[in-house]
Parts: C-alpha cells; sequence; structure tokens
C-alpha cells in the first residue's frame, strides 16, 4: 500500500467522523459548523480525485457560501432550538437505520462491481475540443456539449430566488432582504471589508479567465464575487438593495436570457439549438460566462440575503 | 484497494449517514443538513465513477463533473429556499417543528 | 541542484506539518476560546507559510511562486481578522454571562 493510499483512506476516514459528527451532534450549531469542516475535507477528495474543477465548486459554494447560509439560520433558530422536539420512536429508528444500512451496502457493492474498464466520455470531449477553441475540457462539457443542462440550471437559480422572495411578509414586500448589519466603522471587520475585496473581485474574475484553459469558470469566479458583497453587507458599509430595483432584476435575467437568446439563434441560422458556428465558439461562450458570472455573484448573494423583511422605504 | 475504491465507499457511507439523519432528526434545519450529506454523497458517487473513467490524458471524465458543479450550485438554491421557508415558519409560528401541535397563539405581528 | 531543492522542500514542509499538528493538539486540548486562538495562529501563521516557503522551490515559475505567496498572504490577513472576531466575541459574551 502506498503513502498515497495511506493518505486517502485517512482522509475518507475523517471525513466520515465528521460526517456522523454532523448526524449525532446535539447542538444544531456544533452539527452546522461539522457540516462546514465536511464540505471542506470533501474538496479535497474532489482534488484526489483528479476533479479539480468540482473541489472549487465545492470548497467554495458547498463549504463557504452554504456555510454561511447554514450558520446564519442556526444563529436565528437559536432560541428554536431550547424547543424539545419529540424525537421518533426507537421502532422509527431501527427501521430507519436498516434502511439507511441496507441504502449504504447496495451502494458499496455496486462501487465494487463497477464494470472494468469503464465506459467513458472523456475522449469523446477531447476530440471534440477543437469545435469550441477552450482547452478546458469541464468548460467545454458545461457550456458547449450539455449548455442546455447549464442553462437550466440558471432557470433554477431564478426560480429559487423567485420562491426565496415570494415568502416576504405584506410589509415588506418589494423590500431589502435580511436584516440591516451594524459593525463598529473602524473595527477589524469593516477593515477586512474594504482591504479584500479589490482583491477578492480580481481572483474571480481570473478564475473565470483561467477557465477557459484550466480549472475554474463562472461558477467559482461568481461565487467568490458573491462573498465579497455579501463581506461588505456584513460588515454593514452597504445594504442590500430592495429586490424591486429593476436594474437588479435585470443582472438576475441577464445571463439565462443571453444564453437562450444564443441557443435560439442557432436553432435558426445554425444546426441546432444552442449549436454555436464553430468561428465563433470561444467569444460566444465567454460572452455568456460574463454574463453568467454576474447573474450567479448576485443571485448567490441574494440567496444568502434571504427574503425581504424590511421596507425599501426609510 | 484503491483510494478510488475508498472514496466509493466513504460516499455510499455519507449517503446512508444522511438517509438516517433525514429521517430521524426532528429539527428541521438538521434535516436540510442531512439532506446535503446525502447530496454529497451522491455527487462523490459522481466523481468516483467519473475518476474510473480517465481516459485521453484527463485524469477525471469531463462529463460527470460538469453534472456535479451543475448539481452542487443547484443543491445550494434548494438549500437556501428550504432555509428560507424554515426562517419564515419560524417567524410566523414562533417555532421550528415540523409536528402538527398547535402553534403559539400570538404570532409575530410582523408576520403577514 | 534538484536534490538541494527537494531538501529544503521536505525540511520546510516537514516543519509546517508539525506546526499544524501542534496548532490541532492544542485546539483540541487547551481549556479555553483565548488559548485555543493561540494555538490556531501557530498552525495559520506558521505552519502554512512554512508550507508554502517549502513549495516555492518546486513551483514552475515566477508567476506560480507568487501566486502561492498570495495564497499565505490571503490566510494570514483572514487568520488575523477571524481570531480578532472571534475573541471579540468570546470577551463580549464572558462580559453578559
Amino acid at each position: 500500500m502506498s503513502i498515497a493510499t495511506v493518505f486517502e483512506i485517512v482522509l475518507a476516514a475523517v471525513v466520515l467522523g465528521l460526517g456522523i459528527w454532523t448526524i449525532v451532534v446535539r447542538e444544531t450549531f456544533s452539527a452546522t459548523v461539522g457540516f462546514v469542516a465536511y464540505g471542506l475535507l470533501v474538496a479535497l477528495i474532489w482534488v484526489r480525485l483528479d476533479a479539480v474543477d468540482v473541489a472549487l465548486t465545492e470548497a467554495a459554494i458547498g463549504g463557504g457560501l452554504g456555510g454561511v447560509l447554514l450558520l446564519g439560520a442556526a444563529a436565528r433558530l437559536r432560541d428554536a432550538d431550547v424547543m424539545a422536539a419529540e424525537t421518533p420512536g426507537k421502532v422509527v429508528r431501527a427501521s430507519a437505520a436498516a434502511l439507511s444500512v441496507l441504502t449504504t451496502a447496495a451502494l458499496a457493492g455496486a462501487v465494487l462491481l463497477l464494470p472494468d474498464p469503464a465506459p467513458t466520455l472523456a475522449p469523446a470531449a477531447v476530440a471534440n475540443a477543437w469545435a469550441t477553441g477552450l482547452s478546458n475540457s469541464v468548460t467545454n462539457v458545461l457550456m458547449a456539449f450539455r449548455a442546455m443542462d447549464t442553462m437550466l440550471e440558471k432557470v433554477v437559480l431564478l426560480l429559487a430566488i423567485i420562491g426565496v422572495w415570494s415568502l416576504a411578509p405584506d410589509s415588506a414586500w418589494g423590500g431589502r432582504p435580511g436584516p440591516r448589519h451594524q459593525a463598529d466603522p473602524d473595527g477589524v471587520l469593516a477593515f477586512l471589508a474594504r482591504l479584500l475585496p479589490p482583491v477578492g473581485i480580481v481572483v474571480g474574475i481570473y478564475i473565470l479567465w483561467t477557465g477557459a484553459d484550466h480549472p475554474g469558470g463562472a461558477f467559482q469566479g461568481g461565487a467568490i464575487l458573491a462573498s465579497m458583497w455579501l463581506l461588505t453587507i456584513i460588515a454593514g458599509l452597504a445594504d442590500t438593495p430592495p429586490v424591486s430595483r429593476r436594474w437588479l432584476r435585470f443582472i438576475l435575467v441577464a445571463g439565462p436570457c443571453l444564453f437562450l437568446v444564443v441557443g435560439l439563434v442557432g436553432l435558426l441560422f445554425g444546426a441546432a439549438f444552442l449549436s454555436y458556428p464553430p468561428a465563433l465558439a470561444k467569444p460566444l461562450i465567454l460572452g455568456i460566462e460574463v454574463a453568467m458570472i454576474l447573474t450567479i455573484a448576485a443571485t448567490l448573494g441574494l440567496l444568502l440575503a434571504g427574503a425581504p423583511e424590511r421596507s425599501a422605504k426609510p | 484497494m484503491s483510494g478510488t475504491t475508498v472514496f466509493g465507499l466513504c460516499a455510499a457511507a455519507a449517503v446512508g449517514l444522511g438517509l438516517y439523519g433525514l429521517i430521524t432528526n426532528p429539527q428541521p434545519l438538521r434535516k436540510i443538513i442531512a439532506f446535503n450529506l446525502l447530496g454529497s454523497g451522491v455527487f462523490l458517487l459522481f466523481g468516483v465513477v467519473g475518476r474510473r473513467g480517465a481516459a485521453a490524458g484527463l485524469g477525471n471524465d469531463p462529463v460527470p463533473q460538469a453534472l456535479v458543479i451543475t448539481g452542487v450550485v443547484v443543491a445550494f438554491s434548494a438549500t437556501a429556499l428550504a432555509i428560507a421557508l424554515l426562517l419564515r415558519l419560524f417567524k410566523a409560528a414562533g417555532s421550528a417543528t415540523l409536528s402538527s401541535a398547535p402553534m403559539r397563539a400570538d404570532p409575530d405581528p410582523s408576520g403577514d | 541542484m534538484s536534490l538541494v531543492r527537494d531538501m529544503i522542500t521536505i525540511a520546510a514542509v516537514s516543519a509546517g506539518a508539525f506546526f499544524f499538528l501542534a496548532g490541532t493538539v492544542g485546539l483540541l486540548r487547551f481549556p479555553d476560546t483565548l488559548t485555543r486562538l493561540h494555538a490556531l495562529t501557530k498552525a495559520d501563521n506558521l505552519g502554512l507559510g512554512l508550507v508554502v516557503l517549502g513549495l516555492l522551490p518546486q513551483a514552475g515559475g515566477l508567476r506560480d511562486g507568487l501566486k502561492l505567496v498570495s495564497i499565505w498572504l490571503l490566510g494570514l490577513l483572514a487568520g488575523a481578522t477571524v481570531s480578532q472576531l472571534i475573541a471579540r466575541a468570546a470577551r463580549h459574551g464572558e462580559s453578559t454571562r
């Protein structure tokens, strides 16, 4: 057994231990912290699986933004924690345990009995990379070969934000999401919120740009931009915009709309829906990605900010 | 046993753990966390299948990778919607349980 | 020449791993929030710094080296800020208890 395999077994054991801790620990806050640590270590597993694009996404969205979301909810529900929710009886727990063990055993069996040699689409993805001019195969799959998935995923983001906004009470309809954060304007958080965003914006755009040829892309870059926006909001330097603002809604639909327009143009003048002419493929994909990174950053940030709670008028 | 298989077994266990937590934990926020654990196990299974399909100079099949990236973002938006629903329930009913017990008599006036 | 570079890498990364280990032991064993934060700074600043220092001779070029150093600087900034915030929250919690 090589050192690498020993490291992988230790990593898997730690991840599993954190997973168990997340499920069984008493306090919800501890479970949340456990889940954030779990998410970051899962990102390491993705690196070991040679899927760096996924590792970046998992670290940025699964561990980072998801962690902020869960921690925020746990903090606001802390008083609710005291209320005793009835735990299910022994029979339910025993049958749930049996079901879980059966599921795990079936999946473990499936993993052990996977066909050899494994079926793969990697050669096809590499062989057709000329059509887009990008050399990162994952970006090729996301933006060209399976662009429909990515476009519909933007629509899912849009539906989620509509769902969150529709939870606003009447008094705050169309108002500002979340509480107004107050922080010491000369404090260390405000200092960080002034220092970090310029660096973070550069890093986010770099990750979008480098996604053409190296691991990275609009999702990962957008998550970084969203976190910079949230940092200034949490530090009290900026307020969340009222959700009825027209420019905000324009940014939210810009990504999916541009995607849709390019797709329809492909249907009218090209071979099929979302088909790019090879000569224009790279500029088209980059254009869609630029619109998408703005949409993703705004949507992720607003999803984290939550439902409108304050009226737009002061 | 290769490292990929180890991660595959870890992913299978994460799915089982998440399923158990989803059924047995009474608090909605814990159910959301358990569901995310289940989801991350499923994503890891994709990663293991993709890793086995390494070919043509790529360390991992790009198609499952792209599906997982899409899936992570969709899972995040579903989680955000679930948490917004939960916070709204807490604000409107003064409790954050899914039990059918009678809710607090004086709901928050700011709730619709 | 490559032997010297590898030796520097092994020495610095091992030292960095030692500080990470010490920081983790401290995080698990120390009694209160402030001492645990003190233990974490060893892992954050010194451990990460030594790992980055050890990886610099292996970097492909100036650009990769600068990226590594900027990761360390960002880690320092984040670590310092977050420890400040946690320490303040801990002190605030003590005074209101």
